[in-house]
């Protein structure tokens, strides 16, 4: 019987093949034989050799990754709306890959025996699955991304070969939203429309057959120059004839194809001539894209996304981006510096998103702040949100409304960072919450009074905020607050001493023999928690002595360390190895964390190699060095005593 | 039929009488094989004696997965009603809902959920509710274990000074925090379906904290 549930389903699956071949009548009744699975993050849905099940995948939320042994390569990502496992049910074979939750998601499983008869009913689904299953990719229909995006690096290739030949095979995807305009269209037209639509290429249609392209370089080359006047019309200017393929081609056969004939895209047409009407078009910028690993590329995709979904997909690519510098030992202060601005332009873009998605502009001018790990540029891999808005004064009859606008803003901006893959702050600070989200004054007054009641909280809440970044908005607001925070931090210096008391909180990372303290509850037991016992005395440790030395506008640790080095050559040798630690420690979590895929916090020591183990000793000497000076430097032993 | 109306214990009707005998069996000892009811109730209002059940939505979850035929909606006759209700709840009385009469429902309703572990988002009142209308129809009240995903979730919010925690968090706050759509919200079974999947990821969230034990979980 049809329910509020199999509607939702039946809903979900009609915009995607090969669903959206049926009709809704029988959507509706193969929807109520589904069941809707939820897994939690690594928990496998089948293993390589298993017997097939009766049922195979949709992904309704999150990803599921397909790997493939001897090494676990990961051989496909399917995302919403994607099918997997069905092959070796239409094959009545085993599975021959391991299908894994990438992130916490929730399938529907849909009967093969419901499934089956549509598929000898309808040619639409029979072909969706034969082109698939023929040309390896798990939608042959889909656009954009799809493909591979983790590709190894250059150097990397004792991972086997399989995997790029896999990619190079691959069938490529076109952009089936086709810009075109009519011969006699003028330029004035052309360019706007391309400027809206964002594309580099216009194709030039006459009864749906193309007879020409005009893309950005010959606008430039025939416009700009004076060859032709502003009023010409497409006919005058375009490149033609067309250079036309079939739609089946793979990567390696279009990235050719563009090389022969120095062209930055393709057209498909039907038959692959220019006499049949045209379905798509490629770009270079498709096909690197694809390639994924390059910062410009993925730059531009995300400067170029207009949906929170679209920049997850890139976000994805920066991952194996940065796996890729890891393995290359690409230095971290390097790696750190893409990273963050990739990340930035994520942020940034999301914001540009959640503005347009308001009825209004903003009433007055506000600044976005990054706060804690992605405020100090330490933030590599997906993390928590920390975040805080701080808006112009405004009247006081206007506070309330205005406070509710950038309340209304921030709640857009955090849900569109959660779509992306930042996690809610789990102690909500994040600007949607109305004790981070207030005017200037406010800020004003909230600092003044944490910096001159330095209780517990006072001191927990400062070191979090005080390393706060501009990622979106104004600056002088910004600067106006730092200011501020420098000016008060002067006149009560008692504060700098419950900071650097709270910066002692933090647990020792090895015992009395100078083994290693692991973690004795919880979930995390048996584990080195890296975060809090390594990485923690050395952000807080910095951040106090920074602000004591009133070194203004350096958040990244390491660098807040090397300033010290400068300024206090008595101490130079250990501020350097302060500096050291912090980015052997960070890029030790990064490594950890990409390998599962979490956080990196959390450590087993037990898969350690010797060497690695050595190495994070070392850094706790240094550690233990740091904290000797700050608490004689601040004099904490008379506070605590 | 008229048996029902006696108070007399040793009467009750043999619908009743099956569903209590399903308590013989113990609940299983490993989360995974617990058989859990999410459900929500539809009313004409939150007063216990005039409002009246419009709906009930239940499904039922086992392991991590959701069977959609194995989905519980109902419809009742009501005589009792609040326009002001319709409003929120979108069921018009005489809107062309196939419906039954209210005992009709409880029978349904107990055979459905059997000995199962019910979960709802504020389960006091939909509980309420139902034992209301059992004793209408001279029946005691439920006898499943019931777990409540506002008292759930306010298990999985951390400690901190900086995190006031607030008195109620109502089922639209679970859904944004777990980014689950909010269609077909205020029909029965579509709030059962996002209790459900907001159910599924506090467990995820609880079971890694310490001391977890599913024994305590289901007391």
């Amino acid at each position: 019987m049809k329910n509020t549930i199999s509607v939702r389903v039946a809903d979900f699956l009609k915009n995607y093949p090969p669903f959206n071949e049926l009709r809704s009548k029988d959507l509706e009744v193969l929807s109520q034989e589904i069941k809707i699975i939820y897994k939690v993050k690594d928990a496998i849905i089948f293993s390589e050799d298993e017997k097939a099940h009766e049922h195979f995948y949709v992904v309704h939320k999150g990803a599921v990754a397909l790997l493939k042994k001897p090494n676990e390569s990961m051989v496909d990502l399917c995302d919403e709306g994607d099918i997997f496992g069905l092959r070796p049910l239409m094959a009545n074979e085993d599975y021959k890959m391991e299908a894994k939750a990438y992130e916490e998601s929730i399938l529907y499983a849909i009967p093969i025996a419901n499934f089956r008869p549509f598929t000898k009913s309808h040619d639409g689904v029979a072909n969706f699955l034969m082109e698939s299953f023929a040309s390896n990719t798990r939608n042959p229909y889909s656009i954009g991304r799809k493909g591979k995006l983790f590709q190894d690096g250059p150097e990397a290739n004792d991972a086997p070969k399989e995997g790029s030949d896999f990619l190079d095979l691959q069938s490529v995807n076109y952009s089936k939203k086709l810009v075109t305009c009519t011969p006699n269209t003028t330029l004035k037209t052309v360019a706007l429309s391309m400027t809206k639509k964002k594309v580099g290429a216009m194709l030039i249609l006459n009864n749906k057959l193309p007879i020409g392209i005009i893309t950005d370089k010959d606008i430039r080359n025939k416009i700009a120059t004076g060859e032709f006047p502003i009023t010409a019309k497409a006919k005058d200017i375009m490149s033609s004839p067309v250079i036309t393929y079939p739609k089946k081609m793979t990567l390696a056969q279009a990235q050719m194809a563009m090389m022969k004939s120095g062209i930055s895209h393709l057209c498909i047409t039907t038959d692959g001539t220019p006499n049949s009407e045209a379905i798509g078009i490629i770009s270079k910028h498709d096909i690197m894209l694809e390639l994924g690993n390059n910062p410009a590329v993925l730059m531009k995709a995300i400067k170029r996304a207009g949906k929170y979904k679209k920049i997850k997909t890139v976000r994805r690519g920066i991952m194996s981006l940065l796996q890729g510098y890891l393995r290359q030992n690409i230095p971290l202060t390097l790696i750190s510096k893409i990273i963050t601005e990739l990340n930035d332009a994520c942020i940034k873009q999301v914001i540009s998103i959640a503005l347009e998605k308001m009825e209004e502009q903003p009433p007055v001018k506000f600044a976005w702040l990054a706060l804690g790990s992605q405020g100090r540029s330490e933030q590599l891999l997906h993390t928590d949100q920390d975040n805080a808005l701080i808006f112009e004064d405004v009247a006081s009859e206007d506070l309330q409304v205005t406070k509710e606008y950038f309340l209304l803003l921030s709640k857009q901006v955090t849900q569109g960072l959660n779509a992306i893959g930042y996690e809610y702050c789990p102690a909500d600070m994040m600007a949607s919450n109305p004790e981070w989200c207030l005017s200037i004054s406010e800020w004003k007054e909230r600092t003044f009074h944490w910096i001159t009641n330095p209780g517990r909280d006072e001191v927990l809440l400062s070191s979090i905020f005080f390393d706060f970044n501009r990622s979106y908005g104004e600056s002088f607001l910004v600067d106006e607050l730092t200011e501020h925070i420098f000016e008060t931090t002067q006149k009560y210096p008692i504060f700098f001493v419950h900071l650097a008391s709270g910066a002692l909180q933090n647990p020792s990372p090895s015992g009395f023999f100078r083994s290693f303290l692991v973690e004795e509850d919880g979930a995390h037991k048996d584990f080195f928690d890296l975060k809090r016992r390594a990485l923690m005395p050395l952000v807080d440790g910095a951040r106090v002595l920074v602000l004591s030395s009133q070194i203004k506008s350096i958040n990244n640790t390491a660098e807040r360390f090397e300033k010290l080095a400068e300024l206090e050559p008595n101490n130079q040798e250990l501020f350097l190895a302060c500096s050291y630690a912090t980015k052997a420690l960070l890029k030790f979590r990064t490594r950890q964390g990409l390998l599962h895929n979490d956080s990196g916090r959390f450590i087993a020591l037990d898969t350690l190699s010797k060497e690695e183990k050595i190495k994070l000793k070392r850094t706790f000497k240094t550690i233990k060095e740091l904290q000797e000076l700050i608490k004689i430097r601040f004099k904490v032993a008379n506070l605590v005593g | 039929m008229i048996s029902f109306f006696k108070k007399k214990k040793t009467n009750y009707p043999d619908f009743w009488v099956h569903y209590v005998e399903q308590f013989q069996k113990g609940l299983p000892s490993e989360l995974n094989e617990v058989r859990f009811v999410v459900l929500d109730t539809e009313t004409t209002g939150f007063d216990y004696d005039n409002d009246r059940i419009l709906s009930i939505g239940a499904l039922s979850l086992q392991n991590g997965t959701i069977e959609v035929k194995q989905s519980f909606e109902v419809f009742l006759y009501q005589h009792f009603y609040h326009a002001k209700n319709v409003e929120i709840h979108g069921i018009l009385k005489d809107e062309r809902q196939e419906r039954i009469t209210e005992l009709e429902a409880l029978m349904l309703f107990l055979e459905f959920i059997s000995n199962s572990v019910l979960v709802a988002h504020h389960a006091a009142f939909d509980v309420k509710m139902i034992n209301e209308a059992l004793k209408r129809h001279g029946m005691p009240g439920l006898k499943n274990k019931t777990l409540d995903t506002s008292v759930l979730y306010k298990k999985t919010l951390i400690k901190s000074p900086l995190l006031i925690p607030q008195e109620q968090y109502t089922l639209d706050h679970l859904a944004e925090k777990f980014d689950i759509s909010t269609r077909d919200r205020h029909t029965a079974l579509g709030d059962a379906y996002i209790t459900a999947i907001a159910f599924l990821k506090i467990i995820q969230k609880l079971k890694s904290q310490k001391n977890f034990s599913a024994k305590r979980f289901l007391k």
